[in-house]
């Protein structure tokens, strides 16, 4: 494919429909930072979308490490732990778990598999304010009420109809032949996994390992009712930054704030783009 | 760094020493007051609870006005992992205190003569068959308008006492070419708008209709003329309102660019962060036809039933909510009232002392009420079908005499 | 015996993930379906009062305002995002250079808490100090842009933050359908002599018939549970123009104390959203298991 190297029309063209894309998801993203970066004065002025007229970065310092939070004034730093101490094994978990249901549900059909998976499919549907109340009870009856390992639990069990449903699409395409020549050779049910399976997951990985840490990472509704004093997550503290209903809102702070407690997030998505490469099922193939 | 000098101060107000005792139990508390000012007011009671011996575990949710960590709070409760303290407003404590969770504070007010020194209409909420079940930390008075003083000059100089005066300075403000009234578009403000309107109907009115939900006075001719006089303040708000923060319809005023705001007295902060100086450049009233009565929501500490060692720290605590050097510490920096009314005005500014004024005038007078709009006339299912109508009204949903029907069928659906 | 344990294998694999599922879905959904027959107000309670709390939910004005707002909102939202999300896909795919920056940048929004987010698009789309207050500093005066503010439109300004949040992900689930077809496929069209259009047309799309799937599930959920957005952005504002069934359950769940009337709307909410997708995802799944 040799036109991919020429410079012709259509690929002026199409550089630039993505770069007007770019400038639309970019919007948004200038509203916060310029104004991060404004005395709350100038905020007053009611110019939104004008550049500082006095840059200042007192707001990301203070979010980071001097807005008041609850009654300490220890801004957002301290937790970032209880976060990520969450979303790692939620993550985790809920992915291999997906990855191996996909198999299962694409590899290893059984009579009545459809409604198995229709089942967990459904589940992603589910309304998260009526299950708050039961799930408190049974956190409650566990003994996890208050615990990180409390809430791995609900973010694993809510997730698992999307990673299910992610990996079990992309299994779907699978050529299902190879899977019959690795039993032929005398292949077992994890051998055929690990070896053949998981080598070409890469970009359904990265969709899934994206969903799970974005979604966990942001959830607020969990996070506020089933964390303890020692594992509030981000989310909460980041709300308590922003949402005082009859306090000074500093608005600059917020912005600061929201763009540092998503860096973790941010990270994912630069980082995991390397794993988005065209498919290496002929590599498994020869493997 | 200034909010750690508010905090310094006020604790070198308290008298206050870094050394801590061994503790004896702690206290963990779920609250909403995270943003600058109240936050570290607060982190005052939590030092000299540890002075005492009271550890303060902190468990901060903040949103809608507390609605979030009420929330949180029957979350924990089913869990079986309620919180020793919580800050709770209105009919949230009596709903709880129905459900049997609250503790029993009677040792500590008794010996500390609560019930002389809290006003009544704060009694009602604090206290549950006769036992006193919460502490009040403080009151907030929701019937004042913030009037910017260049604005006013501009339009005649003279504060408006009569509704009749209230239209002519916004008339005149309007021909001066600035917004009349700055308005935020949230059901919550609205209604709190509504709220004094009502009440410039009377006190009589107020009750009968806000707090008795008397059908008759819900649907009555009178009510007409509230969501008459409330379609008449949208004509001199900016076609921009709607979902505007409060604290962006303050700036309005700050800036100059409208002419007053209808707020509780949480809105004296954004004045005086600004660098605004009460009587210099701004102006505090209450809402005109209101003056001698008063509209509040308290913010207060209820107890969760817990062991033996607990209640001693719960009792701790208590007290020194309570106490009068707190009381004045703290509500100086928010900005709202003492919840006890023999704490001297010494450090308030001129709002301040006024809003003390008023309400030891009200209480006296049988004319201090609770806020519909803020969960302290009728309960939050009542409340919000109140922020239903209102909102929808004020948008130009439906006319004044549909609203007034709508009303009173609305708050009969779900009593 | 070995044989029958690698029979059993794929079930147990399955199993506990199935048992959760059942538990901590169904249970609660069959308990919901329970409170909402009770006479539940601030907390549970098992007071039987019958169809009371459907009757009443019925008579509510908004209740059915909030239902006509999701099927608005939901089917704007789930096409234009399943459309832009294919087409960038399907761009980024041509051997794109700068397709490490770009990926990123059409992503990002999934990453920020709309919290805050709605108050950066509640400025930019507000016309007295956004987008049209700036066009009018600009020259532009008859600039005018505000949807936010008119009942009518305000809708619609909560399609346009929506769509932006993900529709770069579902660009990222496109893009690792794209990436995972077999090469030799296009390989064998190309050397038919097929266009690329055409190969697009015929052979590429028909084959991302699974992510449209996984696409729909991910869209239909996150249009069912905007809430954060619609609080932060119109706060179900102006009047109640923006009231979607996820706003209108909290209310009545948790701000309201009626918790009876809020698991009452929750139920009619499952049984309309399974109304929809049970009989999409039946066919979806018996084309499949015929292929």
């Amino acid at each position: 494919m040799n036109s991919a190297s020429k410079l012709s029309f259509g690929r002026i063209a199409l550089y630039l429909v993505l770069f007007v894309f770019a400038i639309y998801y970019l919007l948004p993203l200038y509203v916060m930072l310029v104004n991060s970066f404004k005395p709350l004065d100038e905020i007053r002025q009611g110019d939104m979308l004008a550049l500082p007229q006095a840059w200042t970065i007192a707001p990301w310092a203070s979010a980071w490490s001097t807005a008041q939070i609850g009654v300490q004034a220890t801004g957002l730093k301290p937790y970032f732990m209880n976060s990520i101490s969450m979303v790692v094994p939620a993550v985790l978990l809920s992915t291999l778990l997906g990855a191996l249901n996909g198999y299962v549900l694409t590899k290893w059909r059984f009579k009545g598999d459809g409604i198995v998976f229709g089942l967990i499919l459904l589940s992603c549907f589910i309304p998260f304010q009526i299950v708050l109340i039961p799930m408190a009870r049974m956190l409650g009856i566990l003994g996890l009420a208050g615990t990180t390992s409390g809430l791995v639990l609900v973010h694993l069990v809510y997730g698992l109809g999307f990673t299910t449903l992610f990996f079990r699409n992309y299994y779907a395409a699978f050529p299902t032949e190879l899977i019959r020549a690795a039993q032929m050779d005398g292949a077992g049910f994890f051998r055929i996994f690990t070896r053949i399976l998981l080598p070409s997951s890469g970009p359904i990985i990265v969709v899934t390992v994206i969903w799970q840490f974005t979604n966990i990472w942001n959830d607020f509704l969990f996070g506020a009712s089933f964390a303890d004093v020692d594992s509030v997550p981000m989310t909460v503290a980041l709300n308590n930054l922003v949402s005082s209903s009859t306090g000074v809102k500093e608005y600059n702070v917020h912005f600061a704030g929201a763009i540092l407690a998503a860096l973790p997030t941010l990270i994912v998505y630069v980082v995991s783009g390397r794993y988005f490469v065209r498919g290496l099922m002929a590599g498994a193939v020869k493997g | 760094m200034k909010k750690t000098g508010i905090a310094k101060s006020i604790a070198l107000a308290l008298g206050l020493s870094a050394a801590s005792v061994a503790q004896a139990a702690d206290v963990e508390v779920l609250h909403w007051w995270t943003s600058g000012g109240e936050a570290a007011a607060l982190d005052v009671l939590k030092q000299d609870l540890e002075t005492q011996g009271v550890g303060w575990k902190d468990m901060p949710v903040a949103g809608g006005g507390g609605e979030a960590a009420m929330t949180t709070l029957r979350a924990r409760v089913t869990a079986g992992n309620a919180p020793t303290a919580v800050q709770m407003l209105g009919f949230d404590i009596s709903d709880w205190a129905n459900e049997g969770a609250l503790g029993n504070l009677n040792a500590v007010a008794s010996e500390e003569n609560w019930d002389s020194v809290v006003p009544t209409a704060l009694q009602a909420f604090a206290k549950h068959d006769g036992n006193w079940i919460s502490a009040p930390v403080n009151v907030h008075s929701t019937n004042w308008v913030w009037i910017s003083k260049s604005a006013l000059d501009a339009a005649g100089g003279k504060a408006p006492t009569t509704w009749e005066e209230l239209v002519a300075v916004m008339d005149a403000m309007q021909a001066n070419g600035i917004t009349p009234l700055a308005h935020g578009g949230q059901a919550w403000q609205d209604a709190t708008v509504f709220d004094a309107v009502v009440l410039s109907m009377g006190n009589d009115f107020y009750q009968q209709s806000m707090i008795d939900l008397d059908p008759a006075a819900l649907s009555s001719d009178t009510m007409v003329e509230v969501f008459n006089r409330m379609a008449k303040l949208r004509s001199y708000v900016d076609d921009n309102f709607s979902g505007r923060d409060w604290n962006l319809a303050s700036a309005m005023v700050i800036e100059g660019k409208a002419g007053m705001q209808m707020m509780g007295d949480w809105a004296k902060g954004e004045f005086l962060k600004a660098g605004q100086t009460p009587g210099e450049d701004f102006v505090c009233i209450r809402f005109p036809g209101t003056q001698g009565s008063v509209t509040f929501n308290s913010d207060q500490f209820a107890m969760f039933g817990q062991g033996d060692g607990e209640n001693d720290a719960q009792l701790k605590m208590a007290a020194s909510i309570m106490n009068p050097v707190f009381q004045s510490a703290f509500n100086v920096v928010k900005g709202s009232v003492p919840a006890r009314t023999d704490v001297p005005n010494t450090d308030f500014d001129d709002c301040g002392k006024k809003g003390m004024a008023d309400l030891a005038e009200a209480n006296d007078a049988g004319s201090l009420f609770g806020s519909m709009a803020h969960g302290h006339a009728a309960p939050a299912a009542v409340k919000n079908a109140v922020y239903d109508v209102v909102t929808q009204h004020f948008n130009g949903d439906m006319s004044s005499e549909e609203a007034a029907e709508e009303l009173a069928n609305s708050i009969e659906a779900v009593m | 015996m070995k044989e029958r344990f690698q029979d059993l294998l794929p079930k147990l694999v399955l199993g506990p993930s199935f048992l959760l599922i059942l538990f901590f879905v169904y249970g609660f959904i069959a308990y919901t379906g329970y409170l909402s027959l009770s006479d539940s107000k601030m907390l549970p309670s098992y007071g039987f009062v019958g169809m009371d709390n459907y009757e009443r939910l019925w008579k509510l004005r908004h209740w059915s305002g909030a239902l006509k707002n999701l099927a608005v909102f939901g089917s704007l939202y789930i096409i234009i995002c399943s459309v832009l999300g294919l087409t960038l896909a399907i761009l980024l795919d041509q051997k794109i250079r700068a397709e490490g920056v770009l990926r990123p940048i059409y992503l990002y929004p999934m990453a920020l808490s709309f919290i805050v987010t709605g108050t950066a698009w509640k400025w930019f789309l507000d016309p007295g100090i956004g987008l049209e207050h700036t066009m009018h500093q600009w020259g532009w005066e008859s600039f005018e842009f505000d949807w936010i503010k008119s009942r009518t439109n305000a809708i619609y300004t909560v399609v346009i933050a929506a769509v932006w949040q993900s529709s770069g992900f579902v660009m990222a689930m496109f893009l690792a359908g794209l990436r995972g077809v077999d090469s030799d496929i296009i390989r064998a069209a190309e050397i038919d002599g097929a266009s690329r259009a055409r190969i697009y047309r015929r052979i590429i799309i028909p084959l991302m018939r699974p992510v449209f799937l996984s696409a729909f599930v991910v869209l239909a959920h996150l249009a069912i549970k905007s809430y954060d957005l619609v609080i932060a952005l119109t706060g179900g504002g102006p009047g109640k123009a923006t009231e979607l069934p996820a706003t209108f359950m909290y209310s009545y769940t948790f701000s309201r104390n009626l918790m009876g009337i809020g698991a009452s709307s929750a139920i009619i909410m499952l049984i309309m959203i399974f109304s929809i997708i049970v009989p999409y995802l039946y066919t979806e799944l018996r084309s499949d298991s015929k292929r």
